[in-house]
């Protein structure tokens, strides 16, 4: 028998569906993925955190879960909410279902839903708060307990999910998963990640590269981090609002010009923010594998892996110390940028893939050169 | 950079008469390039021997031979119209094997003429499938294991090294024209005759089974920048040894992780850069064996196909178009996305939806047709159906098939009466049954139904006919919630 379930976001908009994972209640903000693969990165993927999850393609769970396609130990969202689960996955690298999964996690799960409609009112509407219950179907009732659920806006969501305490990563991706056309296996350098999130597919691709891996935990001071005498510091993705890490900033600004940089999504806003400029929420956010950006320093195109609801303002940069280097196609915002003297470059979007197109992975071995360069 | 000021006019190849293997899909993406070359001023030349086509339509093009389309024939127009270019990648294999022609005589430098679209190596690369292989491997992908034959004896050298069943692949042939399957030596060393017959060169690739292999499409493209997008992927609900104009087909891939599709990505893109293929669209399919996810390339088409009008209509990126736009040197970003008219047509499709493609076959016309399902292709037509998921989409292309069936079953139309069957006739239906899954054929579609009816597993049929559960476990709730509306009481 389904169970069922409810969904009401805040602005009174209610879907009824039906349950799968764990059953329960729970808040947080809702947003939309239109890629058509990758179900498992998306839910493993840490910046997720806080966020229940609508996948615009209506079929999911149709190859299960790999136990090696995790993009962090495990499920990090608040929710996933599907048009149709498929409880008959087929594919000889699953090793469990998604409902499974999400029961082990205690995560919820929603279909039989109509996701095209939710997803237009969201392009509509903004990302917004949400509640899906299975144990209170009342609609006034879940509606108010929505309007006292936190907002995304301040949220500082990088303490969740960072790591505890330090630790080393020297896992590659296995064999038949390794895209390593034009990489060097032979950079020996040790990278000191900033850990707000990090997904594992950046480890991996730093690892493949032949670096040694030291993640720390967001609140490292800087000092801490120098002392380690790393090659290059690398700031990670990550979940929430970047203006409510703003214990990381003066760190930031203390290793610019002293070590090479390189950001990607939470990471190019912090550094944004530590270069002076400032950050905004978008309307409806990024989050998919088909968006085109444009790279203005060799005019080529490049197919992204995306998932960031802010941005860093153009405009609020220096225009004299910053030079912007890629926008996105779609909406005309800031997709990278680099710093003219210093050794310090990022990216809004995820050249890691997992899940998504390979397109951009030369960036990290433009930090490679960037750490070549500067030594 | 923008469209090219250097050239006014340019020759379109039509793809001539409807035959099986070569249809109205190629009148559709020649209409489209005629239409959006004259839409940026080119003067339109167009040679198409079948006057019941669009591209035919006066406002078409701004010149319209119907006249054969030999290489003779297309001589005498470059004489007489003396074109820039020619865009040879718009009338199917037709086309492009005239077009070949034309380069090998020296028609086209007698009369500087360049080819657009697709250049001469590249066809050769793609088309004579020594070459691909080579290609392939020179890239590091796999191909099937398999021996090019020129004559008999050859042929039966071959046979000694592969495994049955066997596939023939006659080159430079349309809708695999010649091809086949052979299941035992019998029949092997008569279609071997037949398949060198029909390759102009007398030249056919004898490969090993990956019969059971799931097949897939990539619809790619590839601006003269270098910027390559996929539009569309398709996964294939037969398996590796039906032609793909025979297979139901399915956009977008279903049974794939985002790991596996990426290396097909990746794959893809660097066979478009291989095979040399400057601008425009290409077909590229693939096998995976589905016990442990090796990867084989099958072929490419550097032209639009087929698949190209299905991945056209089944995305909204108008391929056709695109394509003539990006043979007169626009690159993807600066073509406009067909249906958002704002953002620009460098990017990869995405889909909310399933669309299923049947074909459609006549056999009841062509009495003594052998009607198994193989290599070369056998449909008339086809039916392509949108749903929110696979159960609907496929329902919709059934009903659309006019062929008085109103979806996979509980329309009184079975070939078997199960119901009512005895326990013997039970038993020799089902043997009847087993055997039409094992061999590919034009109702196995509505056997699986039967034979889930029969109380078979998804296991079972999956043994028997290597179709992927996640499609008969698709069908298996067609089939089941047929049954439960039966009891139910209005």
């Amino acid at each position: 028998m389904r169970i069922k379930a409810k969904l009401v976001l805040e602005d009174g908009k209610t879907y009824d569906c039906f349950s799968f994972g764990a059953e329960g209640e729970t808040t947080g903000e809702i947003v939309f993925n239109t890629s058509m693969t990758g179900y498992q990165e998306i839910l493993s993927d840490p910046s997720y955190c806080g966020q229940m999850i609508v996948m615009t393609y209506p079929l999911i769970g149709n190859y299960g879960i790999s136990n090696e396609d995790f993009e962090s130990e495990k499920p990090q969202i608040k929710a996933f909410i599907v048009k149709e689960l498929c409880t008959y996955p087929s594919n000889w690298r699953s090793d469990t279902s998604l409902d499974a999964l999400l029961k082990k996690h205690n995560i919820m799960g929603v279909e039989g839903l109509d996701t095209r409609a939710i997803t237009r009112h969201i392009r509509n509407s903004g990302a917004m708060r949400a509640i899906i219950s299975t144990k209170d179907l009342d609609v006034a009732s879940l509606l108010e307990k929505v309007k006292q659920s936190p907002s995304m806006v301040g949220a500082n969501l990088v303490d969740e999910v960072t790591c505890k305490k330090a630790y080393t990563w020297d896992e590659p991706n296995g064999k038949d998963w390794q895209f390593l056309e034009n990489v060097s296996r032979e950079h020996a350098y040790t990278i000191a990640v900033y850990d707000f999130g990090v997904k594992r597919n950046i480890l991996r691709k730093f690892v493949e590269r032949g670096c040694r891996l030291h993640v720390f935990p967001s609140k490292t001071k800087a000092e801490d981090i120098l002392k380690i005498n790393p090659d290059g510091v690398f700031l990670s993705n990550g979940p929430g609002d970047p203006e409510a890490v703003d214990y990381v900033i003066p760190e930031i600004q203390k290793l610019i010009g002293k070590k090479p940089i390189f950001g990607i999504c939470l990471g190019q806003q912090l550094a944004g923010i530590a270069l002076g400029g400032h950050t905004y929420k978008l309307k409806f956010g990024h989050r998919g594998a088909n968006h085109p950006v444009k790279n203005l320093e060799t005019g080529v195109i490049e197919i992204t892996s995306q998932n960031h609801g802010f941005t860093v303002d153009p405009k609020s940069l220096n225009e004299r110390d910053i030079e912007l280097t890629h926008f996105n196609l779609y909406d005309g915002t800031l997709e990278g940028f680099r710093h003219k003297e210093l050794p310090i470059f990022s990216v809004q979007y995820h050249p890691e893939a997992s899940p998504g197109p390979h397109d951009s992975d030369y960036l990290f071995n433009k930090f490679m050169d960037s750490i070549e360069n500067f030594a | 950079m923008p469209k090219r000021t250097d050239i006014h006019s340019v020759l379109i190849i039509g793809s001539g008469p409807i035959v099986i293997g070569q249809s109205c899909e190629f009148d559709y993406s020649g209409t489209q390039a005629c239409r959006a070359l004259k839409e940026e001023g080119y003067r339109v030349i167009l040679i198409n021997s079948n006057p019941a086509t669009i591209m035919t339509d006066p406002e078409t093009a701004d010149r319209i031979y119907i006249e054969p389309i030999t290489p003779q024939m297309v001589e005498k127009i470059i004489e007489r119209e003396r074109p820039d270019v020619l865009l040879p990648t718009m009338g199917g294999q037709t086309a492009l094997n005239t077009a070949v022609e034309l380069v090998k005589q020296g028609v086209l430098d007698k009369y500087g003429v360049e080819m657009i679209g697709a250049k001469f190596e590249s066809i050769q690369t793609a088309e004579d499938r020594e070459l691909f292989k080579a290609a392939m491997e020179n890239i590091g992908l796999k191909v099937p294991k398999g021996f090019f034959v020129k004559d008999v004896k050859e042929g039966m050298e071959a046979e000694e090294q592969l495994d049955y069943p066997i596939i023939m692949r006659p080159s430079f042939t349309l809708g695999g024209t010649g091809g086949a399957v052979a299941y035992n030596i019998d029949e092997y060393s008569d279609l071997i005759v037949k398949a060198l017959a029909a390759s102009p060169i007398n030249e056919v690739l004898v490969e090993g089974s990956v019969i059971g292999w799931k097949e897939y499409e990539l619809e790619v493209m590839r601006d003269h920048k270098d910027n390559v997008v996929i539009i569309c992927s398709i996964e294939n609900f037969d398996p590796m040894g039906v032609h793909t104009g025979d297979s139901i087909t399915v956009a977008p891939a279903q049974t794939l992780t985002d790991k596996e599709y990426q290396k097909m990505r990746d794959a893809a893109m660097k066979i478009i850069r291989t095979i040399g293929v400057e601008t425009g669209g290409s077909n590229i399919q693939f096998a995976i064996n589905p016990k442990n996810g090796d990867m084989i390339v099958i072929e490419m088409n550097p032209r639009v196909s087929r698949s190209s009008a299905l991945a056209s209509k089944a995305t909204g990126f108008p391929i056709a178009k695109i394509a003539a736009k990006l043979a007169v040197g626009y690159t993807l970003d600066e073509i406009p996305n067909d249906i958002t008219k704002k953002t620009p047509a460098s990017f990869e499709p995405t889909i909310d939806y399933v669309v299923t493609k049947i074909p459609r076959w006549d056999f009841e016309k062509f009495p003594g047709a052998n009607t198994t399902l193989n290599v070369q292709m056998k449909s008339v037509g086809e039916a392509m159906s949108f749903g929110r998921n696979f159960k609907e989409s496929l329902q919709k292309a059934l009903r659309s098939l006019e062929n008085g069936r109103y979806g996979l079953g509980a329309d009184g139309k079975d070939a078997y009466d199960i119901d009512s069957a005895g326990a013997k006739t039970h038993e020799a239906i089902l043997q009847d049954v087993i055997k039409q899954l094992r061999v590919p054929n034009a109702q196995r579609i509505f056997t699986i139904r039967d034979a889930m009816r029969l109380g078979m597993t998804v296991e079972d049929i999956h043994k028997h006919s290597y179709i992927d559960p996640w499609f008969l476990n698709n069908m298996k709730e067609i089939v089941d919630f047929e049954e439960e509306l039966k009891k139910a009481v209005l």
